[in-house]
């Protein structure tokens, strides 16, 4: 955990709650949920629109907004390297950044199963104000539900997040083109594995931490910088890099080329994949983003990247190609090829 | 990484590969026994820079292909009807069974575990004393000590509700059936490198006299399969049959004793039924008598009706290199890996599977 979060909990003890484990009754609406809401998310997470307790928030907006929502059902709830409350922040923050926004407002909707720990929600609450302060955006809405014990895994949380078009962006996948360079903000693979290495049954030592992170600073500055030059921003997370580039190629109905040697990887995310038998360019990230620019400014931008420390290990991976349309290519050094093909599900750890 | 990166090393793999172009004179066709090779050989893209005189045969060395139809509906029937914790192998989840496969047994409730270690199965039966806890064990002679140290484990703590549904397999009763076989066309082989770190290689001197064929024990990065290769290659120019050991940093002739000593405890060999092939006499392991009540096929008395395999799949004839994925008139039409027939275009390791990855792209490029 990091020193900056551990500080806000220190500064954020939790209140005397009538129960120790969240209950039915938390969610009825009733005297509970006030509680519960008073003492608890209303003071930790603040701020003059969510103090009006209303049932909704009333905005202000000039222009094109950008506008996305995302449920988040990740098991273990605590993982290494974050939770599902930060992840809930940084993930919506994230696909706000990569509609070229500048997250601004999010909603907060928790599905909570009876019996979750008071101790677990307040920490999960916690993670949720030091995500949010980081990432710059108040939580101006919400919701809680509590489901029977059996009826849900923990902890279920949606967030919606809207924010204000930067001024200089276009990012649209019709605008990239042949020639165009791939650019990935950061090592890959960081986030799956680090849940892997604590899920039942599959446990393995390691000081792997998620990569969760908000990226919308990263991606204003570069936009910034470069504007209309950024065609694509997209954040490989479910499925990898593999799911979101064949999802591009499918799309754009164009090629696209991968080296193996520039992925950035680090090297016990590696040896991980190694003996699980797991593919990194399958496993999820949080943490990261790919960029598609005009190739006379990729090593610019990646060179901007390299001057913020959630993006020092940035690299150009790959470039769009006018053939094999809709695959996804990568080659190695030796001039060995594949095909990167979309995953059909979750990957699966091999035998031997 | 210490240990992978060297055996990654392009320069040195360009090196080999030059000298394999260099070193072959005729077609000749190479079987790589396991499917972990299988599988390197697609990931590093080494099928799309061979000569193409030589054309490498995906042979059964994939647990989850060869693992009986039959069993996997049992696995199903524990986990559905007995309601115990089927824990397993991650890759043997997406496998079709005659009906359903345990992913979709999972998907309607049933508490199927994917599994890294099968001594994690032993620690779930122990938390869980009111619950039957099966352990698919399946796999080749690599997985077979982990397995039988499940059991160990199991009768050390005493506990009676642990038990293992297992298919184990064994690589030279396979390499001998193949070698019977008509219309095998196989010259040369490369054994699979992990199954021999646990059990040697001695068992192969009598196969390559019989059957007059080099067999190069093999490891699994590029330059451990391009090197077995050469080796081959190397034999095959000069008319020699013998057994070489590429992967000397991980194999000795004799083995792993302990490992060796913890499957004779546990297992006896008996024949052993593989998916797509058939019976092969002597190929497979068993609890022995000491250790039976550790069957979990004895334990539930499982009685359900054997079906046939799809009859438009033909796994068996592509495990034995006698057809190849695409002479398969379902390939990549009604079978592909999201909607498998068979096994072998499950998973990554499986004969189909690999070429549907590697032909997809030869064909438009």
């Amino acid at each position: 955990m990091s020193q900056s979060k551990s500080l806000f909990q220190l500064q954020c003890p939790m209140p005397k709650f009538d129960f120790d484990i969240i209950t039915l009754a938390h969610g009825s609406g009733g005297l509970l949920t006030n509680k519960l809401l008073e003492s608890g998310v209303f003071d930790l997470l603040q701020n003059k629109e969510l103090d009006k307790h209303h049932d909704g928030a009333v905005l202000e907006f000039n222009g094109k907004v950008a506008f996305s929502t995302d449920s988040f059902v990740v098991s273990p709830i605590f993982f290494p390297g974050g939770d599902i409350g930060d992840l809930a922040i940084n993930g919506t923050v994230n696909d706000v950044a990569m509609c070229g926004g500048i997250p601004q407002y999010l909603s907060l909707g928790f599905i909570i199963e009876e019996g979750l720990p008071m101790k677990e929600f307040w920490d999960i609450l916690v993670s949720i104000k030091y995500a949010a302060a980081k990432a710059g955006v108040k939580i101006v809405t919400g919701d809680t539900k509590v489901v029977d014990k059996g009826k849900g895994d923990k902890i279920f949380i949606n967030t919606t997040g809207i924010g204000k078009l930067h001024p200089k962006a276009n990012i649209d996948i019709h605008n990239i083109i042949e020639g165009d360079k791939l650019i990935v903000s950061d090592n890959i693979a960081t986030h799956g594995t680090a849940i892997l290495s604590v899920r039942e049954g599959l446990e393995f030592e390691t000081s792997i931490e998620s990569d969760t992170r908000g990226l919308g600073h990263i991606t204003q500055k570069v936009l910034d910088k470069f504007g209309t030059d950024i065609h694509l921003f997209r954040d490989p997370t479910r499925g990898g890099v593999a799911a979101t580039l064949n999802e591009i190629a499918t799309e754009k109905n164009l090629g696209i080329v991968l080296q193996d040697q520039d992925l950035p990887i680090d090297s016990q995310v590696t040896a991980a994949c190694e003996i699980l038998g797991l593919d990194p360019l399958y496993s999820a990230n949080e943490g990261i983003f790919m960029a598609f620019v005009s190739a006379e400014i990729a090593d610019a931008v990646v060179e901007l990247l390299h001057t913020f420390d959630e993006s020092k290990n940035a690299a150009i991976i790959g470039e769009v190609v006018d053939d094999h349309h809709q695959k996804v290519l990568i080659t190695n050094p030796m001039g060995g090829k594949r095909v990167v093909h979309m995953p059909i599900g979750e990957q699966l750890p091999r035998i031997c | 990484m210490k240990y992978l990166t060297e055996y990654r090393d392009p320069v040195l793999a360009k090196k080999v590969l030059q000298e394999i172009k260099t070193t072959v004179t005729q077609p000749w066709k190479i079987m790589e026994i396991c499917g972990g090779q299988t599988h390197s050989l697609v990931k590093n893209g080494i099928l799309s820079v061979l000569p193409k005189e030589i054309t490498m045969i995906h042979g059964p060395g994939c647990p989850v292909c060869v693992t009986p139809l039959h069993l996997i509906d049992k696995a199903i029937y524990l986990a559905e009807e007995k309601e115990v914790i089927l824990c397993s192998f991650g890759d043997m989840l997406r496998v079709p069974g005659s009906q359903k496969s345990l992913l979709e047994a999972k998907a309607n409730g049933a508490d199927v575990r994917i599994l890294y270690s099968p001594l994690e199965a032993v620690s779930i039966a122990e938390k869980n004393p009111d619950k039957e806890v099966v352990f698919f064990a399946v796999g080749f002679e690599t997985t077979a000590p982990s397995n039988a140290l499940s059991v160990l484990h199991a009768e050390k703590l005493g506990l009676k509700n642990y038990s293992i549904l297992t298919s184990h397999v064994l690589v030279p009763p396979a390499i001998a059936a193949l070698m019977e076989d008509e219309e095998s066309q196989i010259d040369g082989l490369l054994a699979a490198g992990h199954v021999c770190s646990i059990m040697g290689y001695w068992e192969y001197f009598p196969l390559v006299e019989k059957y007059n064929i080099p067999i190069v024990i093999t490891g699994f990065e590029p330059l451990d399969i391009l090197q077995g290769i050469l080796m081959t290659v190397k034999q095959l120019e000069a008319g020699e049959a013998r057994v070489e050991n590429q992967y000397t940093r991980m194999v000795k002739e004799k083995g792993n004793k302990s490992a060796q000593d913890i499957i004779s405890q546990v297992f006896a060999t008996g024949d052993q039924m593989w998916r797509g092939i058939g019976t092969i006499p002597g190929s497979g392991y068993q609890l022995n008598k000491e250790y039976e009540h550790f069957d979990a096929d004895k334990k539930f008395q499982i009685q359900i009706e054997k079906v046939p395999e799809n009859e438009k799949c033909i796994a068996g004839l592509i495990m034995k290199g006698i057809k190849k994925p695409f002479e398969c008139s379902q390939f990549g039409k009604l079978c592909t890996p999201q909607n498998p027939l068979g096994a072998p275009m499950v998973s990554s390791e499986g004969a189909c599977a690999a070429y549907y990855n590697f032909q997809s792209m030869i064909k438009e490029i």
